[in-house]
């Protein structure tokens, strides 16, 4: 894939390609779309799968025996097939079709943490974990007398190692679950070193991808985890499908999580088969034109390039450090040495969700608030949550300009 | 350049910066006869509200803490001054006249004898035309109702 030369990368023409930065806002202004972060926008590639699949070859999967139904089946086993190499799956019977990211962590809470994970063994978390990456755990807890640790962060916002590894050391620890990327700090976090430690003291490791899978190539036989997942809506793909990604012999291992048609091979009312990996993990309708969306926004980065997107977003990274920096109040959460397109702040002069009422007439989407990370505002002490830009393989330095002069103004008109 | 805010003084009034930066009654009363906690856990807005009665019902003081936005801060200032003298009932018709204001800018049948009161809350009507900040400003008139029914607990959710 890395061999492929692409095109040089050409915000503008990129720009060209998602409809909605066209669409002109209230007040005519144009859209500064800086909430990327909670969810991308969409290519007209992937408008255009979608539709063209409920036009042309829908059809439920994995039953009918005619012509519609195989073209439907195809397209969504394709799909599967473009994720697994996407993710340089070794298997494409590793990929697991969910409704989203939150999902899929749940999947692994419960089919791999109630169904395998033993009473008296922890889960380790850490700090700056989205709730979708700690509620489970804490449900898991609850219910089946599993520990819950939590790594620190320390004030930079990253992982602090030695308390992971202090926390792995008794090897009580069955599983670290943390995320690759940061979607409040920015931080992405050293994926393979977490991996080197956990499996050195016999834990497995889920990475929550749902960031770091937009900004970044994702190998996940170079980075060695046991679980990785992400959602389909922030890669510039439909809401409502997600992936996880499990190693062949631990999807075996593991009992199913939800029951009923197409995750069985035989029922009858005293017991069920289980159907195979992936099927087992599937159960229902799956997501299939969701499916066929996510197929053409893997397409879609893939054609433009990973490494040619995570250029970008790192030139735009160092222009915002620069151009924040000049903001007078303005304090930034979080300093990693490794960082992506995500930028958590708070102002002195103005709480969150009146900048955020600011920056909406000056046509800036933001996001304000705790960013479904509310133990790691605490940690910051910052109750009233933050302000937050993220950014896009569509974003431009003029945007983060924008930005920069609206957040000196926002603060004029509160002081 | 010209100001990139200008239009959104309808929002911001210099009376809802004014309160917002300083509000008033902000403390805790010592011996309150009714309290409660109001939360907005969609952005994390929190106050915590407490009211002196007068031995004939009427309320003799209303005080806040908490942490909160510009709007919802001088909401709960505001309110504070304009419920004293106020009985419970009438506190709490005052406040779902507000609400009504707060969700379409107007209140048609307020009548002559809340004029007053509600023109003292008129400058946040604006946030009727902004439905994510409505929650803001009528999260302390949703703790006063709490406050007053005795539930402790209100959310603007
Ligand atoms: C780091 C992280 N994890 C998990 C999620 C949850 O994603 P979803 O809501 O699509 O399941 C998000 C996004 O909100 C996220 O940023």
């Amino acid at each position: 894939m890395d061999g492929v030369t692409s095109a040089p990368f050409d915000v503008a023409r990129i720009r060209q390609d998602f409809p909605i930065l066209s669409q002109p806002q209230a007040r005519g202004r144009p859209l500064v779309f800086l909430d990327s972060g909670a969810s991308a926008q969409k290519p007209r590639a992937v408008i255009d799968a979608m539709v063209r699949c409920m036009e042309t070859a829908y059809a439920n999967v994995h039953r009918g025996a005619y012509r519609l139904s195989e073209l439907a089946t195809d397209s969504y086993e394709a799909a599967r097939t473009a994720t697994a190499r996407f993710l340089n799956a070794a298997d494409t019977r590793e990929i697991v079709f969910t409704k989203n990211s939150t999902e899929a962590m749940n999947l692994v809470a419960h089919s791999w943490g109630r169904g395998v994970m033993k009473p008296g063994q922890a889960v380790l978390i850490s700090e700056l974990e989205h709730h979708a990456n700690i509620v489970p755990w804490q449900m898991l807890r609850d219910d089946k007398g599993i520990e819950l640790r939590v790594c620190r962060v320390t004030d930079a916002g990253e992982l602090d190692m030695d308390d992971l590894e202090r926390k792995l050391a008794d090897g009580k620890v069955g599983l670290v679950a943390v995320a690759h990327m940061s979607n409040v700090l920015g931080t992405v976090t050293p994926v393979e070193r977490i991996v080197a430690l956990a499996h050195a003291h016999g834990a497995k490791v889920l990475f929550d991808g749902s960031q770091a899978a937009v900004h970044r190539r994702v190998d996940v036989q170079a980075i060695g985890c046991d679980f990785y997942c992400f959602t389909g809506h922030k890669l510039y793909g439909p809401t409502g499908i997600g992936v996880l990604w499990a190693r062949l012999e631990l999807l075996d291992r593991m009992p199913p999580f939800l029951g009923g048609g197409d995750m069985i091979s035989a029922v009858t009312f005293e017991k069920s088969e289980w159907a195979a990996v992936p099927a087992k993990f599937e159960a229902g309708t799956p997501p299939i034109i969701e499916a066929v969306g996510l197929h053409a926004a893997i397409d879609y980065v893939t054609a433009i390039g990973m490494p040619a997107i995570e250029a970008h977003e790192r030139s735009l990274v160092d222009h915002a450090m620069g151009a924040l920096s000049e903001v007078p109040g303005l304090t930034l959460l979080g300093h990693a040495q490794d960082r992506g397109g995500v930028f958590a702040f708070a102002l002195d002069a103005a709480h969150p969700h009146d900048l955020a009422t600011l920056l909406d007439r000056a046509g800036i989407a933001v996001r304000a608030g705790r960013h479904c990370a509310e133990p790691l505002h605490a940690r910051f002490g910052l109750d009233n949550g933050t302000t937050r830009a993220s950014f896009g393989l569509y974003t431009t330095k003029e945007e983060v300009d924008l930005l920069a002069r609206a957040l000196t103004e926002a603060r004029e008109f509160f002081k | 350049m010209s100001g990139l805010f200008d239009d959104l003084r309808d929002l911001y009034q210099e009376v809802i910066l004014d309160h917002g930066r300083k509000p008033r009654n902000f403390r805790r009363l010592e011996n309150a006869d009714a309290t409660a906690r109001g939360d907005n856990p969609m952005c994390g807005d929190r106050i915590e509200l407490f009211l002196k009665m007068t031995p004939d019902h009427h309320i003799a003081e209303a005080a806040f803490q908490g942490r909160g936005c510009a709007i919802s801060t001088a909401s709960a200032s505001l309110m504070t001054e304009v419920v004293k003298g106020k009985t419970a009932d009438e506190a709490k018709d005052l406040g779902a006249k507000f609400r009504e204001l707060a969700m379409t800018g107007a209140c048609p049948d307020c009548g002559a004898a809340l004029q007053d009161d509600m023109e003292r809350l008129a400058p946040l009507s604006g946030v009727h035309e902004f439905p994510s900040r409505v929650k803001c400003a009528t999260l302390a008139w949703h703790t006063l109702n709490a406050a007053l029914d005795g539930t402790k607990e209100a959310s603007s959710e």
